[in-house]
């Protein structure tokens, strides 16, 4: 008996030692102790069973993701699961958000706490290899650049020497600033905190000359402050930030269907239809509007939807036009230019694949 | 007289309760570890700490040694590490004068010094140290006057928002918030660590040394504190231990601690499993040295039995 417990016991210590080895693909030949694990993911069944999508969000920037004094969520990164949402369950409102910090986010979608993140992430390359990303299209093009008092005197990142920068970590951010003012061969003092509302309050009671965040975070964020009036933004872009909804790697269906819904809101602004016409277009006879709206073809079965899934998005959210005057447009606060937001056939950087 | 059986021999249930008890670690272990490696070989990530070799490149605004964004990852940790012990070391030495001088304090025979230093514990250990921490950064460093208009104490001593100005060094109020706001949270502990074990030293010692015609602060110095110190220093060995432990809070008001520099890393990284691994035995490590510390101090004031 006592020996065969000693087997037992030093099996698994074999079998620990060789799952704790360096690369993990071949850890699951080792023992009997590890074989009954499920080798797919299969995220799109777990939301589809589950009737509801859940979303990761920041909810601290207005414009992209807001809980406004009515308890509800707005904003262009809110609406992108919205959309997701109505695809999958003819319902915006089968969502459940999430509010995660720039630290939280990654490991919540790595480990399966949400299904999306869809919370202004800049796409980068260790973001889509090390850290296990799948991103969808990019919702918004951003850039970061620097907000200062405008009494100060500070003009360009020169007049930044042996100033005090209020940066927030565990963004891309912290690393853009490094790198420029190590262009420039300017010394800074970066003043970092993990949480946004006390980098701007920080900011705002002056122990930091300036602040850098993404110019769409400064507008929005700056908006809050006490006395938005004597603050400005400098001209000088110091990145580009390609904001994208992700996903977890390993499941192409699951990512593909993210993809393409944000690929109808594209198509949707380009093809003129939006929530208000939407109606009368289903008699139209153009072939690409017919295949978008699924009256011709099957596009949406490829991806396990329903035919329909575009006029879905488009009938309950809208198209990326009105997605983006909703939250971030003219007729808000915020009043952001589309800028490079622009569709590519009037001269922006949004583009969306055909639909056939 | 025949043996009994195996089952109704003691030392048969130590050697058999030892080896459940690593049966069952090691199964615990092994399903945590296979739990490990199947979801990142799901999620198409490798375990591996050659990420510290990599560029950083994200700057620290407060560092003792010197540091460059283009240093490495683990440079970087380093630099985080420094500040912990910088924190924790002053931390401890400051916190030990606060909670010994309030101890004694609590126990004045005058009534003002009593009550002013129970007020002092009884606010500072039952709020939380985090409300503290941006209490002290929020309502007392920030609102310093600008650099410009400095208060100046005889040209020695200056505050400004960039921080206490000293004649050799400047302290920033990340560091000063920080320093100010442990010492006086776990100080409030200590203070009732240091009124127990005072407190426990009988009577009869006071009296006697009252009667030997010493005045009150030898007896204290003399008599009772070296008696009251074999009841201070195991639990006040716990409050270092939290103080230390308390300084990653570091992170809420913006001092680069070494918590604070591995969340960074690991979010540029997305090497979550090994950094908190690196986080743990660091911590782990600091703790023990401090309890290995303690213990053989502890073990110099216990009465020596000849």
């Amino acid at each position: 008996m006592k020996r065969s417990v000693f087997c037992l016991a030093a099996s698994f210590f074999v079998a620990t030692t060789a799952c704790s080895g360096n690369s993990a693909p071949t850890a699951n030949t080792t023992g009997a102790s590890t074989t009954t694990a499920p080798t797919v993911r299969d995220r799109w069944n777990t939301v589809k069973n589950r009737g509801q999508l859940i979303c990761g969000v920041s909810g601290e920037v207005p414009g992209f993701s807001f809980v406004g004094t009515d308890g509800k969520y707005s904003g262009i990164d809110v609406d992108v699961c919205r959309a997701v949402a109505s695809a999958l369950f003819d319902n915006p409102d089968a969502v459940e958000f999430r509010n995660l910090n720039a630290k939280e986010r990654f490991t919540a979608l790595q480990t399966g706490e949400v299904d999306i993140l869809s919370r202004n992430t800049t796409w980068t390359l260790s973001r889509a290899t090390s850290v296990g990303l799948a991103f969808a299209p990019v919702v918004f093009y951003d850039g970061q650049a620097i907000m200062v008092r405008k009494n100060s005197g500070i003009k360009s990142l020169t007049d930044l020497k042996d100033k005090a920068i209020c940066v927030q970590t565990g963004t891309t951010t912290e690393q853009n600033l490094a790198d420029q003012m190590r262009k420039r061969n300017i010394t800074y003092k970066p003043v970092v905190f993990e949480d946004v509302n006390i980098t701007f309050a920080t900011y705002a009671e002056g122990r930091c000359d300036a602040i850098t965040a993404d110019r769409s975070a400064l507008v929005s964020r700056g908006a809050l402050l006490p006395k938005p009036e004597d603050n400005l933004i400098l001209d000088e872009a110091i990145s580009s930030e390609p904001l994208a909804p992700a996903v977890a790697k390993g499941d192409t269906k699951w990512s593909d269907t993210v993809s393409w819904v944000i690929y109808a809101l594209l198509k949707g602004e380009e093809l003129g239809i939006n929530s208000q016409n939407i109606g009368q277009f289903a008699n139209s006879n153009d072939p690409d509007i017919k295949r978008f709206l699924g009256t011709e073809g099957k596009l949406g079965e490829g991806l396990g939807l329903t035919n329909d899934f575009a006029a879905r998005v488009i009938k309950h959210v809208g198209n990326y036009a009105e997605v983006y005057d909703r939250n971030l447009g003219p007729k808000t606060k915020l009043n952001l230019a589309r800028g490079q937001n622009q569709l590519w056939t009037k001269g922006g950087l949004l583009y969306s694949p055909p639909f056939r | 007289m025949t043996k009994p059986p195996f089952w109704r021999d003691q030392r048969f249930w130590y050697i058999a309760g030892q080896l459940i008890a690593v049966f069952v670690v090691a199964i615990v272990v092994t399903i945590l570890l296979s739990n490990l490696s199947r979801n990142l070989q799901q999620l198409g990530l490798q375990f591996g700490f050659d990420f510290l070799n990599q560029q950083a490149s994200f700057d620290i605004g407060e560092t003792v040694v010197s540091y460059q964004p283009s240093d490495t990852y683990s440079r970087a940790l380093w630099v985080g590490l420094v500040n912990s012990l910088r924190i924790a070391i002053t931390g401890i030495i400051l916190t030990t004068i606060v909670g010994v001088f309030a101890g004694v304090a609590r126990l004045s025979d005058n009534w003002l010094v009593r009550n002013i230093a129970l007020i002092y514990v009884e606010i500072f250990r039952n709020t939380p140290l985090l409300l503290q921490l941006l209490f002290w950064y929020f309502a007392v460093f920030l609102t310093f006057p600008k650099t410009e208009n400095k208060i100046s104490i005889w040209g020695l001593v200056g505050f400004s928002q960039n921080g206490i100005q000293l004649p050799w060094f400047t302290l920033s109020p990340e560091f000063s918030t920080l320093l100010l706001g442990l010492t006086l949270y776990t100080g409030a502990f200590i203070t009732e660590i240091v009124r127990g074990g005072i407190q426990s030293v009988s009577r009869g010692q006071w009296e006697a040394a009252r009667s030997l015609g010493l005045k009150p602060v030898l007896i204290m110095r003399l008599v009772i504190f070296p008696q009251a110190l074999r009841v201070i220093i195991p639990p006040l060995t716990s409050q270092y231990l939290n103080l230390t432990k308390n300084s990653s809070l570091a992170i809420a008001v913006g001092y680069p601690d070494l918590y604070f520099v591995a969340s960074t890393t690991f979010n540029q990284t997305g090497k979550a499993v090994e950094v908190m691994l690196l986080l743990t035995l660091t911590y782990l490590i600091l703790s023990l040295t401090i309890s290995l510390v303690m213990n053989w101090f502890n073990r110099t004031v216990q009465i020596k039995e000849r």
